[in-house]
């Protein structure tokens, strides 16, 4: 079924505040295999001119996969989940996400748009700290493949 | 380490190539890690079901892999401003004892504006192009 194209724009109500720690930013880098020790040293990321140990570059996500979930369970955006696959991935940084910080993720529908049968949903997530101050982008470009 | 300076970069500049193992228990810890518990990143049965090959990896790890190698060469995984990719074809993880593979080579496509540059990366998997359009934009110092 084709999305409609009235979803775009559309944006869903703040997540509840993400706290990040240092342990979690310390497991998602051993799990990618990241060993720079500013992911998990808080000295050597002051060394490196950060408040506190920074998180790697696809951290994000951790948040906002979860947040993005709101789109999904909008009952006005018919996407066959059991078919959709990962299409594309972005992530803009206006600065590292780091411990201690508490961030809250805001999803927009960004496009949508039907190309050969398939489904396609693009959703940005603002990710940004309880204070106000921009931290990172997500944008993921689902795709529901059509029943060929 | 401390972050690349733009006079140690210029349009065509190689980053050294790099291959990452990658077995089920990568994947496993890597759900764990993201939160991202799909069945077909670790439960066979699940992938053949859906129609896959098998046991897959998720695009989001061979992401994560491919910036290793943007963040090691730029030397602070604070440079890395703007990361894209679109997923192709699946990495695919056999319980062989051997597993799958992701191989990751940059290059230097652009100098931009303030101190920035533009990376081009090609990944593959056993000579498979496995993510396209993958561009990293790092700032120097």
């Amino acid at each position: 079924m084709a999305l409609d194209q009235e979803l775009v724009g559309r944006s869903y109500p703040p997540s509840a505040v993400y706290e990040v720690g240092r342990g979690k930013i310390a497991e998602f880098a051993s799990a990618i295999g990241a060993d720079d020790p500013v992911h998990r040293d808080a000295d050597a990321a002051r060394a490196a001119g950060y408040a506190d140990v920074i998180a790697p570059p696809t951290f994000a996500i951790v948040l906002t996969l979860e947040a993005a979930n709101v789109v999904l369970e909008d009952p006005q955006v018919s996407l066959d989940y059991s078919r959709v696959v990962h299409g594309e991935q972005r992530f803009t940084h206006h600065r590292p996400i780091r411990a201690g910080d508490r961030l809250v993720a805001t999803t927009t529908i960004e496009a949508v748009r039907s190309v050969a049968g398939n489904d396609m949903l693009t959703t940005r997530v603002d990710v940004a700290t309880e204070g106000g101050e921009a931290v990172c982008s997500a944008t993921s470009m689902l795709v529901a493949r059509g029943l060929s | 380490m401390s972050r690349l300076s733009v006079a140690d970069v210029e349009v065509g500049t190689e980053l050294p190539e790099r291959v990452f193992p990658v077995t089920r228990a990568d994947l496993v810890r890597y759900a764990g890690a993201s939160g991202d518990f799909n069945p077909i990143h670790w439960n066979e049965r699940v992938a053949t079901e859906v129609g896959l090959p098998g046991v897959i990896a998720h695009g989001m790890f061979t992401m994560a892999l491919a910036s290793r190698v943007v963040t090691d060469w730029a030397g602070d995984p604070g440079a890395l401003v703007e990361y894209h990719v679109r997923f192709g074809r699946p990495v695919l993880v056999p319980d062989d004892g051997v597993g799958g593979e992701v191989t990751v080579r940059g290059r230097v496509a652009a100098l931009l504006d303030g101190d920035r540059a533009r990376v081009d990366l090609t990944v593959t998997s056993h000579g498979d192009k496995v993510l396209s359009l993958a561009r990293a934009i790092v700032a120097l110092a």
